[in-house]
């Protein structure tokens, strides 16, 4: 492994040692998503003014523009982690990819459902086949395509080897989907949100919609190492530490089933 | 309350709009959960097999 | 075929036939994005005319929407930096629709008009509260006038 890579990084992408990692921080991401969510969600629905264009409808953006930007975001951790597990062979890298491909795909239909919902009143159309929407729904299709290949494969390793190259070549996509509303025309309009300059939305509206922003990228820590420690349990059950958590569960199980069966009784005597 | 249920008149795209954001990330962050125990639950049996099978025939020492 | 591989087949099937959906949507969308849409001043200089139907893009000049009384017909010009077009259209149009808003109506020529058969409003990026939007609009007229005020105008 490299110098350059601290000996804590090394330890925690060992299965047993992640899996307690991020059983440990899954809750506190959800609890971080979901309080965030929610301050997000009232300062959008309640306090956030009328747009003077598009009156209250343009309140899905609160949801969709964050959607977006985390099918985006999500394509490129999927792409790095793939193309570290097909270079260094490390199987958390892997782990970590082929688990983010279901919650990118989610984040993406998401935002075509919401963006087309978004659309009829105010475009007048549910869909149309210019470069940004065509280049998302392609996204989704590059999502489900490395899904699919994940699973059809019997040797999970092979499986998700063709995977990781099928993420890696599709990031050209991602840029492509950013940038279609600069390079043709289309009835998608230009970005809002801008990194470098003002942004073109007045701040009421704009602290809801970063907070929201903040409040998905928690929520696919959570997801994502719920998925991650599901994962690594059923790749590495033949190892001890995976038995010993089993067994725990086990008796967890049948505890507090013995606890229920015993309440059970009581309630009958 | 109605002002905001209305949602100025939009109300048939923006809460659906909504009601999709929370139902396909509630179904996305239970799914592992299910497999989870549904895995660990095969694993057990596995486990408890394995260990009957070693009973009847013990390895030599 | 044992039902494994079976089972692999298919789903390797459904991912290529996904594939090439996608790729397929690609050239599709490259090729129509090189033209989803035509100005009034593109058209007018011949570049539609190897479509039957294609998409008029430009803005509602303001004070140019005509709405039939007792039908659903409209008729309105659009134009860009250089150049015009008078459309017709019988249709709902969406919310959006207004002076000086930007419009991609499809149809075909007629002659020298565009008839339509969907009118779709473009809205640009910006958000605001209808308040700070007159606010801004009030504060444009006042420096424009001071500006006109301000020019040595030849006598």
């Amino acid at each position: 492994m490299a110098n350059w890579i601290p000996l804590w990084v090394h330890k925690l992408s060992s299965p047993p040692n992640f899996y307690r990692f991020a059983g440990v921080v899954r809750p506190w991401a959800l609890a971080l998503a979901l309080i965030t969510g929610a301050v997000a969600l009232y300062g959008g629905l309640v306090l956030a003014p009328a747009d003077y264009q598009q009156g209250d409808a343009y309140r899905i953006i609160f949801i969709h523009v964050p959607s977006a930007w985390m099918s985006l975001f999500i394509y490129g951790v999927m792409a790095v982690a793939s193309f570290i597990s097909l270079v260094w062979r490390i199987k958390l890298a892997e782990v970590v990819a082929m688990e983010s491909a279901p919650i990118g795909a989610a984040f993406t239909f998401i935002t075509l459902v919401t963006g087309s919902l978004w659309g009829k009143p105010m475009w007048g159309t549910w869909w149309t086949w210019d470069a940004r929407l065509t280049s998302e729904l392609v996204l989704l299709f590059l999502y489900l395509g490395v899904i699919g290949l994940y699973h059809s494969f019997e040797d999970r390793r092979q499986g998700a080897r063709a995977a990781a190259f099928l993420a890696i070549i599709g990031i050209i996509n991602v840029p492509i989907v950013h940038f279609s509303v600069n390079w043709w025309n289309t009835l998608h309009q230009g970005s809002t949100v801008r990194i470098l300059g003002p942004s073109k939305i007045s701040g009421d509206m704009l602290w809801p919609l970063l907070t929201m922003m903040a409040a998905t990228k928690f929520y696919y820590i959570a997801s994502l190492f719920g998925r991650v420690r599901t994962d690594l349990l059923s790749m590495e059950s033949g190892k001890d530490w995976v038995k010993q958590i089993a067994d725990a569960y086990g008796s967890a199980s049948a505890a507090s089933a013995g606890r229920a069966g015993a309440a059970e009784k009581e309630s009958k005597a | 309350m109605s002002a905001f249920l209305a949602m100025g008149g939009y109300a048939m795209y923006v809460w659906p709009a909504y009601a999709v954001f929370f139902i396909v990330l509630i179904a996305d962050y239970l799914n592992p959960s299910l497999r989870r125990r549904r895995n660990l639950r095969e694993l057990r049996s596995r486990m408890a097999r394995q260990a009957a099978r070693q009973q009847r025939n013990p390895t030599p020492p | 075929m044992n039902p494994t591989r079976k089972r692999r087949l298919t789903i390797v099937l459904l991912i290529v036939a996904a594939a090439a959906v996608a790729v397929g949507l690609i050239v599709f969308a490259l090729q129509q994005n090189m033209n989803y849409l035509f100005t009034p001043s593109q058209v007018q200089t011949g570049q539609a005319n190897g479509y039957k139907t294609f998409r008029l893009g430009g803005m509602v000049k303001a004070g140019s929407i005509q709405r039939s009384n007792d039908s659903l017909k409209v008729t309105f010009t659009v134009v860009d930096a250089s150049g015009s077009m008078p459309v017709e259209y019988n249709g709902i149009l969406p919310d959006l629709f207004r002076d000086n808003q930007s419009v991609i109506a499809t149809g075909h020529m007629d002659n020298a008009r565009f008839m339509a058969t969907e009118v779709l409003a473009k809205h640009d990026e910006t958000y605001m509260p209808k308040e700070l939007k007159d606010a801004m609009a009030k504060a444009h007229e006042g420096k424009h006038v001071n500006e006109e005020a301000g020019q040595d105008k030849p006598q």
